[in-house]
């Protein structure tokens, strides 16, 4: 399989990559890590008739962390994220959901920007950036904009990008010290992609009630989903075995799956519920036993 | 394009490359060294892995216009020379870890950075870096004897 002819232009910078889609259109795509789309292509699922490289720009490469927030670059490499002291410290769900996305080899040349403007609703990060409420930062001719990780993805493989848009980095919010994080994945194999996953983060005050709770689903509707009403049950709460069993419920009410080829619908409601009571209780015991 | 490339060390140049084109393709069709694997051209299985800048790379999934200017290593390039194997590529023999041998390439390029990074890796460390490499053959288990004895071996050795 090969792809369909394409012509490979190769962008300095940022501008640089704005301008070319500027001039090209609708059919031209970014190229950066190559592990969705490229695979897309050589199976002329997709066409583009051209490709702006990005590998070659400084100025999407960076990870930084301040008081409150985490900014990753668009073109950083997941394995370098998923190994970063910086970024692991202030958001801890990052490395572990990135243990689940593909295999290492994949993880070492594609990016983090890559994997959010695919916006494979079963993908790790675009979950993590909605469980935690990251904002993605895009740039297009007239500036730069921001758009909360629940306004970005649409649909499958659409999100609100331009068509001369490009991802530059996306913020997510520091969690607090000793926060316990999980992901829950249900796989036919290890780093394939999830059928049902779900993040969790859970932060107990010194009087063991939850002052923070972030849920959110993957594989499981047309984006990944923000389980707001399970948070909202679970919040302030000392998070006891029934108050975690009804938000699991809740968690199962607030998505739509639908019938593939992977699990049915109703199969993957119960895995919600499931998974969601058991990312819940792993998080707690995370915090509990302190960070490894 | 004229697409230059240092692979293994060594400076090459291919004429008329299509930019597009993948390195593997480069490799293997432009350049003659037919051993990193084509298969499933979409990352899945691992056979067509090279360090790509020293990070084990699918390079079905690097378009050829990438590639240039950087630096490929090979399965060719892992040995000392022409019958020299690497201490790697000795314990796949000794553990009887190649039966078609189709994804002994890029076994080897993966299991070499695995060895040559870590000391003696666990077995769920050998698992997960060797995860993205299909072999069809399913001779994980000597796969596994072969690493974990070439990781032995180095510690051994010292080096
Ligand atoms: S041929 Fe590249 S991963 Fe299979
Ligand atoms: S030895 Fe045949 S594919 Fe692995």
């Amino acid at each position: 399989m090969k792809p369909p002819p394409f012509e490979y232009r190769s962008a300095h910078d940022s501008a640089e990559a704005v301008n070319l889609l500027t001039e090209y259109g609708d059919d031209a795509k970014i190229l950066a890590g190559g592990q969705s789309l490229v695979p897309l292509m050589n199976f002329r699922m997709a066409r583009p008739s051209v490709l702006i490289d990005i590998n070659q720009t400084h100025d999407m490469t960076h990870i930084r962390a301040d008081d409150g927030h985490l900014v990753v670059g668009a073109m950083t490499r997941q394995r370098v994220l998923e190994r970063d002291q910086t970024a692991g410290s202030a958001v801890p769900l990052l490395p572990a959901a990135l243990a689940h996305s593909g295999h290492t080899t994949n993880r070492n040349r594609g990016t983090f920007g890559g994997s959010l403007a695919h916006a494979d609703p079963a993908a790790e990060l675009p979950t993590v950036l909605v469980a935690l409420g990251g904002e993605l930062t895009v740039q297009g001719p007239s500036g730069k904009r921001t758009v909360p990780a629940e306004d970005f993805f649409l649909a499958p493989l659409v999100t609100s990008l331009e068509y001369n848009e490009i991802l530059l980095s996306a913020r997510l919010p520091r969690l607090p010290q000793g926060t316990g994080v999980r992901v829950e994945e249900l796989a036919r194999r290890h780093g394939d992609f999830a059928i049902v996953s779900v993040m969790a983060a859970v932060h107990l005050d010194s009087n063991g009630r939850a002052d923070l709770v972030r849920i959110a689903a993957g594989g499981v509707d047309s984006t990944p989903i923000r389980l707001h009403e399970a948070e909202a049950q679970l919040s302030g709460t000392a998070l006891d075995d029934a108050g975690i069993d009804a938000a699991a419920v809740a968690a199962a009410d607030s998505v739509h799956p639908t019938d593939d080829v992977h699990g049915s619908a109703s199969y993957r409601l119960e895995m919600v519920r499931v998974l969601v009571a058991r990312a819940i209780r792993s998080a707690i015991t995370h915090q509990k036993e302190g960070h490894r | 394009m004229r697409l230059n490339l240092t692979i293994n060390g060594a400076q090459h140049t291919a004429d008329d490359v299509w930019p597009g084109e993948s390195l593997l393709y480069v490799l293997r069709e432009r350049l003659g060294l037919a051993g990193s694997k084509n298969a499933c051209e979409q990352g899945e299985c691992g056979s067509c892995t090279v360090y790509l800048d020293g990070v084990p790379a699918c390079s079905c999934l690097v378009a050829a216009g990438q590639a240039a200017g950087h630096e490929v290593v090979t399965v060719e390039g892992i040995g000392g020379g022409e019958d020299e194997l690497h201490p790697v590529q000795e314990a796949f023999v000794d553990a009887g870890a190649v039966q078609c041998g189709f994804c002994t390439p890029g076994l080897i390029v993966a299991a070499h950075n695995l060895v040559e990074r870590t000391g003696e890796p666990s077995d769920e460390e050998i698992r997960e870096e060797l995860a993205g490499n299909l072999c069809r053959c399913t001779g994980y288990e000597k796969i596994l004897d072969a690493v974990r004895l070439a990781a032995s071996r180095k510690q051994e050795a010292g080096t």
